[in-house]
Formats: C-alpha cells, sequence, structure tokens
C-alpha cells in the first residue's frame, strides 16, 4: 500500500503541495478530484519521483522510497497528453517499460496489454495514425504493461470528445478491476472522479481537503467550498 | 539537496574538454603572447598593425555596400515576385557561398584577375551575394502588402513607398545581412591570400605571413589580438539584431508574392537571369579553362615539389571523414548539454561553442602552432588537421541538433524514465533516435566544411599530408601553365565534390528544423 505522509512541493519558489496525506489500499483506485490549478498532477508527479520533496515522505508497505529515482519506483504514470514514443510503433510503446526490465517472451506479453484494451492487432501501427481514443489506449496499455505495484493516471479522458469518454470510463474502470490494479486516478470531472474510483479525495490549493466515498462525503462536507464543489 | 548526477558530468565534460584544450587554451595562449608583445610597444609593430587593420576593416566596409548593391536586384526580385524558377534561382545564387575559397579565389585567376584590390571585392561580392539575398527576401518577402498599398494610396509614389515604408521595416534584416557580410569580409583569408599578392593583406593574412613564413609569432600573435577585437566588435553587434524582428503585426503568415505584370516582366527576368549570369560567369570561366590542355590526366602524377594531387584528394577525404566523426560526436554530445534544462552552465556553455565559430579558422591553425608544442608535442600529429577541421564544424553540428532536441517534449523522457529507463537508457532511447536525422545533416556540414577549409590548414598542414585546398594553393604559388592549370582541374574537382555532398545535405534537409 501505498503511504503519502505530508509531503511538501516547493517549485521556482512557489509552494504547491503543503501538507498532502493520502493513503491507497492494496487493488483500491482512489480518485482525486479539484479544479484546475489544485496540484493533482504535481502531486502525481511527486509520486512518481519527477519532483523531489520540500519535506515528508513517501513509503509503499512501510519503506521510504522518497530518494528513489524514477525509473526504480515500479510506478506508472500516464500522462494527460500520452507522452507516446512518436518514433516507435505501438507495439514498440507498449513493449518499452517490459524491455526495461529485461522480461523475455516480450510480444507475447505486448499482445495480452494490447488484448486488455481491445487493441488487439495494433502493434505494427505507426502511433500518428491512431485516433484519440486509440491514442489514450495505447498509452493505458503501456502503463498496465509492466504490471507496476501502482499506476496513476493523470485525466485519462480529458483529451476526448465526451461520447469517447463515456465508452471508454466504463472500458477503463473494467481493465483496472480485472487487473486488481491499486490505482490514484486525477480528474476535475465529478462524474469520471465518481465512476472510476472506490474512493475520492477532494483537492484544492494543493492540499487535500476530505478523503471518503462520494456518499460520505455528502453527507458531512468538511467545509463550505466541499459543500458547493461535490454538491 | 541536489544529487549529482555523473552522468551528466562525464557527457558534458567530454566536450568541454576538447574545446577547452584545443580552441580556449591556443586562444589564451594567443591573447597573452599578443598582449606582451603589444605592451612592449616594439618599433614598426603599431605602424603594421594600423596599416594591415585598416585596409581589413575598409576592404570589409566596402565589400559589403558593393555586394548589396550587387544583390539589390535580385533581392528586390525574390522578394516581391513569385515566378518560375524562383527557388532554382535562390539555389543558384547560394552556389558561391558555398563554394570554398580557394576555388573562388583560382576561378578569378583564371578570369584574369590578378593582384588587385578588385579582384579581392569582386570576389567577396560573388561569395556573399546569397547571403542578403536570403536574409533580406526572408524578411521582405513577408512584409504585409496592405501596409505598402496604405503608403500608395496616401499618395506616395513607389520609390517613396520603398524609401519610407518597406526599407525601415527591412532595417533588422538589412543589419543582420551586413554585419554577417561584414564578418565574412574581415576576416577573409583565402580570397585575400590568392587574390591579394604580396601588396595587399587582411589581419588574417598577415598573421599567416607572420607566423608561417616569417616566424614571428609575437608579432602574429599581436595581430590576432586585435583582429579577435573587430571580431567580437561584429559579433557583439550580430547578436543585437538577431533578437529585434520586425513588428509582428507588420508581417503576413506565408509569403506575399504577385505574379509580375507588363513591363515588370521584363524588369525581374532581366534583374534575375543578369545577377546569375554574373554569379554563374566565374565557376564557367574556370571549368572551361580547366579544360583546355590535359589538366586533369596531369594531376595523376606526382610532382617533386609541390607533392602529389592524387595523395591530396584521398587525404582529404580521409581527414573529412574523420573530423565529420570527430564533430558530430562532439556536437551531439554538447547539443545535449545544451538543451539539458539547468539554465546557466548551459547558457555559458552554448556561448563557449559558438565562439570558435566567429573567431576564424586562421586564429584555430595558429593557436595550434602557439600552444600545442608542449608538455606533448602534437604539432605533427596526423590527428591535428582533423581536430582543427573539427573545431570548425562543431557549432555548425550544434545548431543543427539543438532545434530538434529542444522539440522532444520533457514528457516524453519522463514517460520513458516512469518506465523504467535510467537517465542514460532514456538518452538512447529517446533522444539519440529522434536526433539522429538532424545529426547527420550535421555531420554533412561538417565533412563539406572540412573539404574546403583553408584558413587552419595552411598553418598546420605537413609537406606529405596536404589537403585538396593546401595542394591547390601551392600549384598556384608555382610558375607555368601547366602547374596553374592543375590548379584549375583540382578547384574544378573540388567545386564538384563540394556540390555534391551540398545537394545530398539539402535533400536529407527537408522538414528539419535546424537554423542556419
Amino acid at each position: 500500500m501505498l503511504s503519502v505522509e505530508s509531503i511538501e512541493v516547493v517549485i521556482d519558489s512557489k509552494q504547491i503541495l503543503g501538507d498532502v496525506s493520502l493513503d491507497v489500499a492494496d487493488s483500491e483506485i482512489v480518485a482525486i478530484l479539484g479544479p484546475s490549478g489544485s496540484g493533482k498532477s504535481t502531486l502525481l508527479r511527486a509520486i512518481a519521483g519527477l519532483v523531489d520533496l520540500a519535506a515528508g515522505d513517501i513509503r509503499w508497505d512501510g519503506e521510504s522510497i522518497a530518494g528513489a529515482p524514477p525509473h526504480r519506483r515500479d510506478f506508472g504514470l500516464m500522462f494527460q497528453g500520452y507522452a507516446l514514443f512518436p518514433h516507435m510503433t505501438v507495439a514498440g510503446n507498449v513493449g518499452f517499460g517490459l524491455r526495461m526490465s529485461g522480461i523475455d517472451q516480450l510480444d507475447q506479453k505486448v499482445n495480452e496489454a494490447l488484448s486488455w484494451v481491445g487493441l488487439e492487432g495494433f502493434g505494427p501501427r505507426q502511433v500518428d495514425s491512431l485516433s484519440g481514443g486509440e491514442q489514450q489506449r495505447v498509452a493505458l496499455a503501456r502503463t498496465l504493461a509492466p504490471e507496476p505495484r501502482l499506476v496513476m493516471l493523470d485525466e485519462p479522458l480529458g483529451a476526448l470528445d465526451r461520447n469517447l469518454r463515456q465508452q471508454l470510463v466504463t472500458d477503463t474502470r473494467e481493465v483496472l478491476e480485472q487487473r486488481e490494479v491499486t490505482a490514484i486516478v486525477v480528474t476535475h470531472d465529478r462524474e469520471e472522479a465518481v465512476s472510476l474510483s472506490d474512493r475520492l479525495a477532494l483537492m484544492r490549493g494543493g492540499t487535500i481537503v476530505q478523503t471518503g466515498r462520494l456518499g460520505e462525503i455528502l453527507e458531512d462536507p468538511a467545509d463550505d467550498w466541499v459543500r458547493n464543489f461535490i454538491g | 539537496m541536489r544529487k549529482v548526477r555523473w552522468g551528466w558530468v562525464v557527457v558534458a565534460a567530454i566536450p568541454t574538454i576538447f574545446i577547452g584544450y584545443f580552441f580556449v587554451y591556443p586562444l589564451l595562449r594567443i591573447l597573452g603572447l599578443g598582449l606582451s608583445e603589444l605592451s612592449i610597444g616594439a618599433s614598426g609593430v603599431e605602424a603594421r598593425l594600423l596599416r594591415v587593420g585598416w585596409f581589413t576593416v575598409w576592404q570589409a566596409v566596402v565589400s559589403t555596400v558593393l555586394t548589396f548593391l550587387a544583390a539589390a536586384p535580385l533581392t528586390w526580385a525574390v522578394s516581391t515576385f513569385a515566378f518560375r524558377g524562383r527557388r532554382v534561382a535562390m539555389a543558384l545564387a547560394t552556389v558561391p557561398f558555398v563554394m570554398p575559397t580557394v576555388v573562388v579565389g583560382t576561378a578569378f585567376v583564371a578570369l584574369g584577375f590578378q593582384e588587385s584590390i578588385v579582384a579581392i571585392l569582386a570576389a567577396h561580392v560573388f561569395f556573399n551575394v546569397a547571403v542578403v539575398v536570403r536574409t533580406v527576401s526572408t524578411l521582405w518577402s513577408r512584409i504585409d502588402p496592405r501596409i505598402l498599398d496604405a503608403g500608395r494610396v496616401l499618395g506616395a509614389s513607389n520609390w517613396q513607398v520603398f524609401r519610407t515604408i518597406t526599407l525601415p521595416l527591412l532595417r533588422p534584416a538589412l543589419a543582420a545581412a551586413a554585419s554577417i557580410v561584414f564578418l565574412f569580409t574581415f576576416t577573409s583569408f583565402g580570397v585575400v591570400l590568392i587574390l591579394g599578392g604580396f601588396q595587399y593583406a587582411t589581419l588574417e593574412v598577415e598573421i599567416y605571413r607572420q607566423a608561417v613564413t616569417l616566424f614571428d609569432l609575437p608579432l602574429a600573435a599581436a595581430l590576432a589580438v586585435v583582429q579577435l577585437i573587430g571580431v567580437s566588435g561584429a559579433l557583439y553587434w550580430y547578436s543585437r539584431y538577431q533578437e529585434r524582428t520586425a513588428a509582428s503585426w507588420t508581417l503576413e503568415r506565408g509569403t506575399n508574392l504577385r505574379r509580375p505584370k507588363g513591363r515588370t516582366r521584363w524588369t525581374v527576368a532581366v534583374s534575375v537571369i543578369g545577377s546569375l549570369g554574373i554569379l554563374v560567369i566565374p565557376l564557367g570561366v574556370l571549368v572551361s579553362r580547366s579544360l583546355a590542355g590535359a589538366f586533369y590526366r596531369d594531376l595523376l602524377t606526382d610532382d617533386r615539389v609541390a607533392g602529389s594531387p592524387l595523395a591530396s584528394v584521398g587525404n582529404s577525404l580521409l581527414y573529412a571523414t574523420m573530423a565529420m566523426v570527430l564533430a558530430t560526436f562532439i556536437g551531439v554530445l554538447a547539443a545535449t548539454v545544451i538543451t539539458e534544462r539547468s539554465g546557466s552552465f548551459s547558457r555559458w556553455f552554448d556561448l563557449t561553442l559558438m565562439l570558435p565559430l566567429g573567431t576564424s579558422a586562421v586564429t584555430i591553425g595558429f593557436g595550434f602552432i602557439v600552444a600545442l608544442g608542449s608538455p606533448v608535442d602534437l604539432r605533427a600529429s596526423y590527428w591535428l588537421v582533423p581536430i582543427a577541421h573539427a573545431l570548425v564544424a562543431v557549432p555548425f553540428v550544434v545548431r543543427s541538433t539543438v532545434p530538434t532536441l529542444r522539440s522532444v517534449p520533457s514528457e516524453t523522457r519522463e514517460a520513458a524514465a516512469v518506465l523504467g529507463a535510467s537517465p542514460f537508457r532514456v538518452w538512447r532511447e529517446i533522444d539519440l533516435p529522434i536526433v539522429t536525422r538532424a545529426a547527420l545533416i550535421g555531420a554533412g556540414f561538417a565533412f563539406v566544411i572540412s573539404l574546403g577549409e583553408f584558413g587552419a590548414t595552411s598553418f598546420i598542414a605537413r609537406p606529405n599530408t596536404a589537403t585538396i585546398p593546401v595542394m591547390i594553393f601551392r600549384l598556384l604559388g608555382r610558375p607555368g601553365t601547366v602547374s596553374f592549370g592543375m590548379a584549375m582541374a583540382l578547384s574544378v574537382v573540388l567545386a564538384l565534390l563540394t556540390a555534391g555532398v551540398v545537394l545530398a545535405i539539402d535533400r536529407a534537409r527537408f522538414g528539419e528544423l535546424g537554423t542556419f
């Protein structure tokens, strides 16, 4: 399980995250919900190790990982713009993480990951020939393929149009549950947050204001802002 | 708490050591030697410096003015009108620019120009018309024509529109082109050496004479110091104008060229064909005169004094390959360091790297003589020529690859890191494949630069390791029509090699972001 303990992140002398704490249990999906600028993406990047912590600690199963570089944490991060590798095929992208850890039977595992997202046979395709929805699914497959112990999705459906989003929300949730993935999903959309997750964490101004199931929060909002935001 | 990333230290160290030892260190030695010579104030030094310095400056100024005048018709035509063959015209105008200086020098001698200031100025104009045409037309063709129409409606004649509206708007491009042409002609070496004879010498030529012929290194160093000051001034002026571009609202996206109508068609035709004709004549004469005799066959025989022309071709190709590999390796590493986010070090690094570009090859070659004698005497090393060529070429490789590297979004590298790639593997899997095409183009530049390099090589080439330009220069120095014929033939060979590689680069270049 993941333990984020009172972390603080400062970038260019500005405090982006202050005293943020969060726990994610194994196989749990937590959605971080909040308006833009609340520091959601920075939180994911901090957990992934892409930004340094000014204070606080991050632990996995009790062991501190705050000093580990991103390539050693065994976490997955799906970026907001997908960040697919333009010079590689779909198979190259999806297999990248597997290749880095030196796993054998690469092709087999790549095809398996592609089947999780319904993109069987897409391996040889060039990335720039894909539609938005297909790119999203490749990015998801790439993140899930190495089976990391934690998966983080940054606005996984944000770049897609409404119809596509409806469909992919269900698909994405299904894949995450099927693989029993421990996951954090970041979004600014309330419906998406509720559909994709088991538990919500509301974020505002660089700190987590309240966590819990939707019902719990609606029943007992921590303050007026939460009540307006979630209601 | 910043962790020291040892990988980056190694990557940054390699180009730093290379440039530091082969460029910065010799430069400092030259400065030391030259400044002490200047402070001693030995008799005659000042007078000579003033004479040579003055000549260098005024011939550069006159060359620049004449270049602008000569380039004006063609620039006007390609900036204002769209016509069939426009792109071909611009490509043809660029051919003189890429030609090695010895080729141009030989061509003008073939035309009948002997040691005269006219020859020097004509050759400079020949070279640099392309700079003016390309630099100015890029801006001119994008000026919103409605601004000009507004002027006409308000009662201005065509000439008045040009003088009061177009010209002021063109000022940044004019200033940039002027400073580049001034810089090139100020540091002109091959042309002045070949066409100036003993009478005329720029600072570069005088440095060469003092160092290589008369062995007066301190005097040569003093001259080098003066030249460095002049070059720094020109570079500074250039960088100031590079920052300023025309106000964005005066420009239209895309070009606004119209087809010429009526009588203008003739004016355009005359301007274009006339300009290109003049540009083509020197090379055309060179080719035709080189064919008037068995000169190409003579190239195959060794000469007891001058050496073997055939061997010089082999040497040049070998050196060019070595220089290309070296410059590309150093250049890609340097570009990686420059695009790394950590601000001030990479900016400072970028600046140091660009210095060889403006400093002039003669200073590099001279620096080798001054500085590389001890602790280990490298001056006789076979590697010295490729290293000098690589130094000249590294800035071109860097300028070719940095924009491409910069276009990779940081998220792409971060995604690779999160997926388990160590920093080295990120570089190898992401940066390297993406930058390869741009690096190959940079490599091509390095090859061409090495082929035609004369300034530095003239200092350090040994009798049996002559390059083609050095061999041409030797043949020019020998009396007799046969030697001169061989010089012409060899020049044509070099011209063809150069044109071939440049063509290949240009085709590969389609779609790359590199500046230059």
